[in-house]
């Protein structure tokens, strides 16, 4: 199926779901969707570095934030329409990415990973001491109620929504895209083995550098939203642990080595920890996301989707 | 003529421990060379200064008339060197047909331009049957055994189109026939002008096959000249007999 | 002029004994990273179970913190094994330590803090501790005891293990297999088996560090993440496997950080390990004192 035709199925799917929200008519669908899309964003977009070509980042919640506090900067400085801040956010996130790829990249998996952990505390340390963006007091971000679309008013959540649905939609449309091209096959080389990619001509450096650009935008253009979601932006909540933690379980636990895994994980995980949010308590529900990351990469190292795909190779071989 | 390649009085240190000590070594354009050390003489390290999975510290590596120092090892694939590596080093993702593809999507594309996807197919398949793998060119490489792996290794670096290759130990557990094969086809890409740097331990397939011996024991070059002069040499019997 | 060189006496001597607590932290990950190549980030996670252990057992029972960590140093180097076990067979085996290894040790730090959370709540804890209070002084410099014992207790810990690494056969075979497996092998000693040890005392040490970090300053779980740049740049600085390179690595930190902190503020300190470690992997990779 090649992309065009893939893209306009997501929009139908995205556009139907869209609609059965619209019709329950509760807000809180709303609420929880728009927090499950976004890490069906950011699951896809660490894929793309950690599932494709094999190296970890922990500082997810860094480049979420990034675009997040881009906002809030804007919002102080210039209101600028949302549509152009996750652009700015995209932006500006892979900038950093490419900046921090550029100076770390060249260092064996195990100290990338330590570094991109390095990077996130840095930028919170110099977001948490910059004052005009609210610094450790946080910053408030006032709403409109409704927002009017082609002559349709509708509550601003279900705005917010829409935009994180397209968001969602890009993010797997570009990382299906990559997986299907010659760029994701250098990627899995760089995964398998980077030595030998490198002696067969593999230009490993840049490509991987394409990675954290590309993983770093798509992460700014799922936190360019997030102050409007949430209201009120404390750097603690920006840079959480969840957003690094979930960011790698999601992927883990559904299966990194396609776009397919990062979708159902997010979903899956997602979902769940909203159920346990409002029934048990948050701290419980991160407790379960650690505790399925440790017994999915102990157990199924290739998440759901490579327990589905063994299944199904089994039955075959029968 | 210049050498295709001139390694220069290069070293290479780890901490203290010093694994090349000023390395001369010229190759001219067709030769077959062979490369014989014990274990742990710096062999390798050698193969990997050259090129340029680690950059040597003193000395310089010129290869085809270009310096190589400072470049990243794929560009100095694209420039024509290639190398297989001692332990098989597969893409374990990835198929047999699709191993051979990446040295062709990635080097010799870069030479001769974008290929048709049918003639990359063709010419992997045919790359296989090279040394006998074209059954099982949708395999994984987890299907293999040692031995293939090590065949699949040198097609691989064969792939690249290289005017050097390196067989690095590309013969370790293989039969008196296997070996026969893979010497065939040795002298084979040598005579379609591949010029080749043998590394190996089976002294029988060194001294049939090469035009050179060179000798490296504790980083240090100590012979360099036709087999039967070196294998003569005091210095090499007792590098190996006094082991 | 005179308060600005006291302050800064005080600062570097804050610093000096600041570092040799984060020596005691970083010895752990010496041998792990160092030594076994196992990039344990969950590490920092250890030491605060360590400094829960002890304030929980402090404050029931009144037992000094530092005795308390003694005593719980088998429980810690059994937890170490069986931990090494797990990352063993399930990773190291397959050769797929790099993503799944860390993931794994990411899950586990998470867990632990959550765990930590859920029991304990969130709240600050402190010990309680006859030398925590009173300060020696020299001159116009002080140095509080409840820095200084920890400083001690951890230059004693470093020692000891500098000792076992070079002098005793368990110890020189965990820095022989960090260096070649193969000779380790041929020398009849396992080497699964010498990582496992090493791996477990690894996972000892955090039971004391624990201990002293509860000691100078008070405990809440998430503030294992801090650590864990400054363990990392501290092993990295001084030379991956090498302790007395950590130690130098450790008091500079500490120098570095208490500046910092005395005259741009307390809120700059983190930034400074993590800046440290980013600088010195874009620069430096192989450490200030490098293999």
């Amino acid at each position: 199926m090649n992309t065009l035709r893939f893209t306009i199925i997501c929009l139908l799917v995205g556009v139907a779901v869209y609609i059965c929200g619209h019709l329950l008519g509760v807000g809180y669908v709303f609420f929880a969707g728009y927090t499950i899309l976004q890490f069906v964003v950011l699951s896809s977009a660490w894929n793309i570095l950690g599932g494709y070509c094999g190296y970890v980042n922990f500082g997810s919640a860094a480049f979420f934030a990034l675009g997040a506090y881009s906002t809030v900067f804007f919002y102080k400085f210039n209101p600028l329409p949302i549509p152009v801040l996750i652009v700015i956010g995209a932006v500006v996130s892979g900038i950093v990415g490419l900046g921090m790829g550029y100076l770390t990249l060249r260092l064996r998996g195990a100290f990338f990973a330590i570094a991109t952990l390095a990077m996130a505390v840095v930028l919170q340390t110099l977001v948490v001491n910059w004052t005009y963006v609210g610094g450790s007091r946080g910053a408030y971000i006032v709403r409109e109620e409704t927002v009017s679309i082609f002559g349709y008013s509708i509550e601003y959540i279900e705005y917010l929504f829409l935009l994180m649905l397209a968001l969602a939609i890009v993010s797997i449309v570009v990382s299906r895209t990559i997986a299907r091209t010659q760029l994701g096959f250098g990627f899995a080389t760089i995964r398998d083995d980077e030595l030998a990619a490198e002696a067969l001509g593999v230009p490993t450096l840049r490509l991987k550098l394409i990675a954290t650009t590309i993983s770093g935008a798509l992460m700014g253009m799922a936190g360019a939203p997030f102050p409007y979601y949430i209201g009120y932006l404390q750097p603690a909540s920006a840079f959480g642990l969840e957003y690094g933690v979930n960011s790698i379980a999601m992927p883990i636990i559904g299966g990194t080595t396609s776009w397919v895994g990062p979708l159902v994980g997010a979903i899956l995980l997602g979902s769940l920890q909203q159920l346990a949010t409002v029934t048990i308590s948050s701290a419980v529900n991160l407790l379960i996301v650690g505790l399925l990351l440790v017994a999915f990469v102990v157990i199924a190292p290739n998440g759901l989707v490579g327990l589905v795909q063994e299944r199904l190779r089994a039955r075959r071989s029968k | 003529m210049s050498p295709l390649l001139h390694v220069s009085n290069v070293s290479k240190r780890f901490g203290g421990f010093i694994a090349l000590d000023g390395i001369e070594l010229e190759v001219q354009q067709g030769e077959r060379v062979g490369l014989i050390g014990p274990n742990g003489s710096g062999k390798s390290t050698l193969v990997n200064c050259i090129c340029g999975a680690l950059q040597n510290e003193q000395g310089s590596v010129h290869f085809d008339g270009h310096a190589m120092d400072g470049l990243a090892a794929h560009q100095r694939t694209h420039r024509g060197l290639a190398r297989s590596f001692q332990l098989p080093r597969p893409f374990v993702s990835l198929s047999l047909a699709d191993n051979i593809r990446v040295p062709m999507l990635y080097t010799v594309h870069k030479r001769t331009g974008p290929l048709h996807a049918d003639s990359v197919d063709a010419r992997c398949i045919e790359l296989l049957r090279l040394v006998g793998l074209d059954k099982k060119a949708r395999h994984m490489p987890r299907d293999l055994t040692q031995v293939e792996m090590r065949k699949l290794e040198l097609a691989r670096a064969v792939a690249a189109e290289p005017k050097l290759l390196i067989a690095d130990e590309s013969m370790a557990g293989l039969s008196h026939t296997e070996i026969e094969d893979i010497l065939a086809l040795l002298k084979q890409l040598n005579e379609r002008g591949i010029t080749i740097i043998l590394i190996e331990h089976i002294m029988s397939a060194v001294m049939s096959f090469s035009q050179r011996l060179v000798v490296l024991v504790s980083g240090k070059k100590i012979a360099d000249g036709k087999p039967e002069d070196v294998v003569r040499n005091p210095e090499v019997v007792r590098a190996y007999l006094g082991q | 002029m005179d308060i600005s060189f006291d302050l800064l006496m005080n600062a570097i001597v804050a610093g000096l004994l600041l570092g040799g607590f984060y020596a005691a932290v970083t010895a752990g990950v010496s041998i792990s990273f160092g030594m076994l190549d196992i990039v344990n980030i969950a590490h920092p996670g250890f030491i605060i179970l360590g400094s829960y252990i002890a304030y929980f057992i402090n404050i029931s029972f009144g037992i000094d913190p530092i005795v308390v960590s003694i005593v719980m140093l088998p429980v810690f180097y059994i937890l170490g094994t069986i931990i090494y076990q797990v990352y063993y067979v399930s990773f190291e085996k397959r050769g797929q330590e790099s993503l799944r290894g860390l993931a794994f040790f990411f899950g586990l730090l998470f867990v632990t803090e959550v765990m930590l959370i859920l029991v304990f709540g969130v709240d600050y804890r402190y010990v309680e501790a006859s030398y925590i209070g009173p300060s020696l002084h020299l001159g116009n410099v002080d140095f509080p005891l409840r820095m200084l014992v920890p400083c001690i207790t951890a230059l004693v810990l470093f020692g000891l293990l500098e000792l076992f690494v070079t002098r005793t056969f368990t110890g020189r075979a965990i820095m022989a297999v960090s260096q070649d497996q193969l000779a380790l092998q041929l020398m009849a000693a396992d080497p699964i088996r010498i990582k496992r040890i090493a791996f477990g005392i690894s996972i000892a040490t955090t039971s004391i560090a624990g201990a002293l970090l509860v000691i100078i300053q008070p405990v809440e779980p998430s503030v294992g993440r801090e650590y864990i740049g400054r363990v990392f740049a501290i092993c990295v600085l001084g030379g991956l496997g090498s302790l007395p390179g950590s130690l130098i690595a450790a008091m500079l930190l500490g120098v570095m950080e208490s500046l910092t902190s005395t005259f741009y503020g307390p809120s700059w300190s983190p930034a400074v390990a993590f800046g440290f470690l980013l600088l010195t992997l874009a620069f430096r990779p192989a450490g200030l004192f490098g293999r």
